[in-house]
């Protein structure tokens, strides 16, 4: 019996990490193959981990698999965020069928600065002014 | 038992194997950071199914070291990109 649900978990585990690597190999640009790999990979590893945990039902193990997957659940998020920002910064292209790039009227991509769209003349003058210093 | 194992190993290197692809053919360096963080999670899941077929459990501890390494490469490359890559615009 256990031993079917661990087998089960591997399974949907791996399949769940094929769906992510097409992902990322049919996927048109950078943002949507970063969008297909993050989640499903994640999903794939907590999968399999859960098997483990399950197979060998020792606490140490048990609390060693779970670690694995909160660590994985905290950092492919901050991986993610951070390869694509670096992405856009350096040009990556977007998709033709992108419909809103939200990001582009508020960067500049010479300076290298980023506006929020709310800057009122009083922080432009404050602005001004840290460019006179 | 075994076999469902041995057919979930075979999924996750064609996983492997269609990363790679991208990691060959990506446009860009950003592009090839991507699958490279998915080759290291793939890795992750295929050290976790080998632990519960060899029934080791040590190895657990490999798949932490992988998934940790995985996670600095990302950012070091991030931070590479951002500050010193080669600008594609």
């Amino acid at each position: 019996m256990t031993e079917w649900l661990v087998a089960g978990l591997a399974l949907m585990g791996a399949v769940f990490m094929c769906l992510a690597a097409l992902g990322i190999l049919r996927l048109p640009d950078l943002l949507t193959r970063m969008h297909a790999s993050t989640k499903a990979a994640t999903l794939g590893v907590s999968l399999i981990m859960l098997g483990v945990a399950i197979h060998f039902a020792e606490e140490a193990v048990v609390a060693r698999a779970f670690g694995i997957i909160l660590f994985i659940m905290m950092t492919a998020p901050v991986a993610a965020h951070i390869i694509g920002r670096a992405g856009y910064f350096v040009g990556a292209r977007l998709w033709d069928g992108t419909v809103k790039d939200e990001l582009k009227p508020h960067y500049d991509p010479l300076s290298h600065r980023l506006d929020s769209g709310l800057e009122s003349e009083q922080g432009d003058e404050a602005d001004e002014r840290g460019r006179e210093e | 038992m075994s076999t469902v194992i041995l057919i979930s190993l075979s999924v996750m290197v064609l996983a492997l194997c269609l990363t790679f692809i991208r990691l060959f053919r990506g446009p860009s360096l950003p592009d090839r950071v991507v699958a490279l963080e998915l080759f290291s999670s793939i890795l992750v899941g295929i050290i976790g199914v080998v632990a519960v077929a060899v029934d080791v459990a040590l190895l657990l501890d490999v798949a932490i070291v992988v998934a940790l390494m995985g996670f600095m490469t990302t950012i070091g490359f991030a931070r590479f990109l951002e500050r010193g890559g080669r600008r594609d615009d």
